[in-house]
């Protein structure tokens, strides 16, 4: 049994721009795949050759082991797709939107309506679609994507434009149609949302990924120094470059601020002081490899 | 019938129904002209015919004032002195026919391409030189003309308005219809959405012709129901129901248009001008708005181009002028003929998305 999705090489230029450069990734079923980089990386490009909206200058995919170019009847009802820009049919409301794209695949209306009810419009269902939030059409455009129960999904970021709360409750629920065996591919530029929600990304800029593995793996990788922080006067700053030779002291006044590559003895040191006041440990994130990688900071 | 072309017709239909422009646009706005040319210039016949009166004519300046007022209905006439002037307008086709008396000679020059109006002025002569003979025996002249000798003579106002402007609206609602479902569909991402579902493209296609179809039925239904209103008094002939199928091939013939805007133009607004241009010029042109008998011969030429011309002609011949339905297939093999050519031109050029 191969791989749900095989990706070789995929070029594609608009005039003189590289938009897709040489990509190549794999995703296994039941994996929770993530493409993550800044704006004008070339994610929505790579995505869209995938699934088989755009044609690539060069290179191959196969999804379920057939080639989704040129238009392929037999893929499209395994599949599930949320465009980057929502499409709605115009002047129809939440309901009649879900109701029409389920029985463009034979869905009936009771499992729209229950998909309505899983993403929380059921009390927007009457509004046409124009008229609802960009979260709320975030998870309509979702939740028309899930009505038919596709083995794999695309979502081209789904939580762009969400507020902190809408992103939280959209990571829930994808995180339960991941649990439920589906695969699921997705695009971010959030770090973070990549890091919690994703088994492995691909971090991508200028239209190649540059690296790609576990969130984890990729953050290991990296020999970058513990940030530790506690607030400031819970220890003098003098006994703290006493203490702590190896290690980075800084106090800005708010917070004490410790860099050190042997975050264990330095943590055991504070709480024997009782020094752990106001106590938050970071240490590297994707943030930190994509600076790596790229040699430049991570800005969306 | 797939669901996916139920649930397309549904959308398309809700789509329009709730568009208050659109459906101004397609049943409102021909409906307030109907109800304009029916209703206030009920009384109108035919328009008249252009005569000159070349040099000066005493069958025409001898008719008493009442009865002038009734010839007035039928002739337009303009004095002139230039006899070879006015052969030439004539034979150019501005005007009718040129009248000349010498003695007790009348001559009415008449040009033999509009059969109609030349025989309508040579029977009013007729009538206006038997009607002085019969003076001239001692009888007291009385005219009583009326538009009984004109071929037409049961076009009033509202059983040549109706065909043309329901023609008008079912262009109109047609070609925009399929131009802005295809433009909007594209520019609002629902046919690259509706590309990577499982539904046939021609679901997609035949969803838009039923639901044009069922406009242009409805549009026939309220205009045939409101012309027919006692106030306006609309007589359809027996084969009016012919004007069904030959609806059916004008709408197809109009979505071909659409689909051809639609699929050139970019953005809705393009698309909304393109129809326009194409559709309001046509309407004039192909009589629409006014019969095109007295319009220029070269004119009435050109406008055998437009489908719409074909259009109202034979809405005309088999809804009011009480022709067999068999005379109208010609028309409906240009219409059919037009669509064809033209949907092919839209398959060419269509295109599911910008990128
Ligand atoms: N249809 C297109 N025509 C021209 N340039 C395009 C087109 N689509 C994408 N691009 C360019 O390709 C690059 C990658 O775009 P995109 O794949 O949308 O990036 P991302 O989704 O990562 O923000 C960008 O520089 C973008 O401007
Ligand atoms: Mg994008």
């Amino acid at each position: 049994m191969g791989s749900t999705i095989t990706v070789r090489g995929l070029h594609k230029s608009y005039e003189s721009l590289k938009a897709v450069d040489g990509v190549s990734f794999d995703v296994e079923a039941g994996e929770f795949f993530g493409i993550l980089g800044p704006n004008g990386a070339g994610k929505t490009t790579t995505l869209e050759i995938v699934e088989g909206l755009r044609k690539p200058d060069a290179g191959a995919v196969e999804l379920f082991g057939e080639s989704p170019w040129p238009r392929n009847p037999a893929l499209l009802p395994r599949i599930g797709v949320q465009l980057q820009a929502s499409s709605f049919f115009e002047r129809l409301t939440a309901r009649e939107q879900i109701h029409t794209f389920a029985s463009l695949y034979g869905v009936g209306a009771k499992k729209a309506d229950e998909m309505l009810e899983l993403v929380g419009l059921t009390d927007k269902a009457d509004v046409r679609a124009e008229k609802l939030s960009g979260g709320q059409m975030q998870r309509l455009s979702i939740a028309c994507a899930l009505v038919h129960d596709p083995e794999l999904v695309f979502l081209d970021e789904p939580t762009a434009a969400l507020d902190p709360q809408a992103r939280r409750n959209l990571w829930d629920l994808l995180r339960a149609i991941n649990t439920q065996g589906r695969t699921i591919v997705l695009t971010t530029h959030y770090m973070d949302e990549a890091e919690i929600l994703c088994d492995r990304v691909a971090i991508m800029d200028h239209g190649r990924i540059l690296q790609s593995g576990s969130p984890a793996e990729l953050v290991r990788g990296l020999d970058t120094p513990t940030r530790i922080s506690i607030e400031t006067g819970a220890i003098a700053v003098d006994e703290a470059r006493r203490l702590f030779q190896g290690a980075e002291v800084d106090d800005d006044g708010v917070s004490l601020t410790l860099v050190t590559r042997t975050p264990a003895p330095v943590l055991a040191a504070l709480a024997e002081r009782n020094a752990l006041r106001g106590l938050s440990v970071r240490g590297a994130t994707l943030e930190d490899v994509f600076l790596n990688l790229t040699g430049r900071e991570y800005r969306a | 019938m797939s669901s996916g072309f139920r649930s397309l017709s549904r959308a398309m239909l809700l789509g329009f129904v709730r568009d208050r422009t659109a459906l101004f646009f397609t049943i409102l706005f021909p409906l307030m002209f109907l109800v304009l040319f029916g209703g206030l210039l009920k009384n109108q016949g035919v328009s008249r015919s252009k005569v000159i009166e070349v040099g000066p004519v005493a069958v025409i300046d001898q008719v008493p004032a009442d009865a002038k007022r009734e010839l007035g209905k039928l002739l337009d006439v303009t004095k002139m002195t230039d006899r070879a002037k006015a052969l030439d307008a004539v034979r150019k086709g501005d005007y009718e026919a040129a009248v000349e008396q010498q003695g007790d000679r009348v001559m009415v020059h008449y040009s033999a391409a509009d059969q109609v109006r030349a025989g309508t002025v040579r029977s009013v002569f007729d009538q206006l030189v038997q009607q002085t003979n019969l003076a001239a025996a001692g009888t007291p002249p009385r005219l009583s003309l009326d538009a009984q000798q004109v071929e037409d003579k049961s076009l009033k106002t509202i059983q040549f308005v109706t065909p043309g402007l329901l023609g008008w609206a079912i262009a109109t609602g047609a070609t925009f219809g399929a131009a802005m479902t295809l433009v909007t569909w594209r520019e609002k991402k629902i046919l690259r959405r509706l590309r990577l579902s499982p539904v046939r493209i021609s679901s997609v296609v035949s969803a838009r012709v039923g639901v044009s179809v069922g406009v242009a039925l409805l549009q026939t239904a309220i205009f045939l129901g409101v012309a027919s209103l006692p106030s306006f008094g609309l007589k359809l002939s027996n084969y009016w129901w012919m004007s069904l199928p030959v609806i059916l091939v004008g709408t197809f013939a109009f979505l071909s248009i659409g689909l051809v805007a639609g699929a050139w133009a970019k953005t809705q607004e393009s698309a909304n001008v393109i129809a326009q241009l194409v559709v309001l010029p046509m309407a004039f042109l192909s009589g629409s708005f006014f019969p095109l008998d007295s319009a220029p011969k070269w004119l009435q030429a050109v406008a055998e181009i437009f489908p719409l011309r074909h259009l109202n002609q034979a809405m005309l011949d088999v809804m009011v002028r009480g022709k067999g339905p068999a005379s109208v297939l010609p028309e409906m093999g240009i219409l059919a003929g037009f669509a064809i050519v033209l949907t092919l031109l839209a398959t060419r050029l269509f295109r599911w998305d910008d990128v």
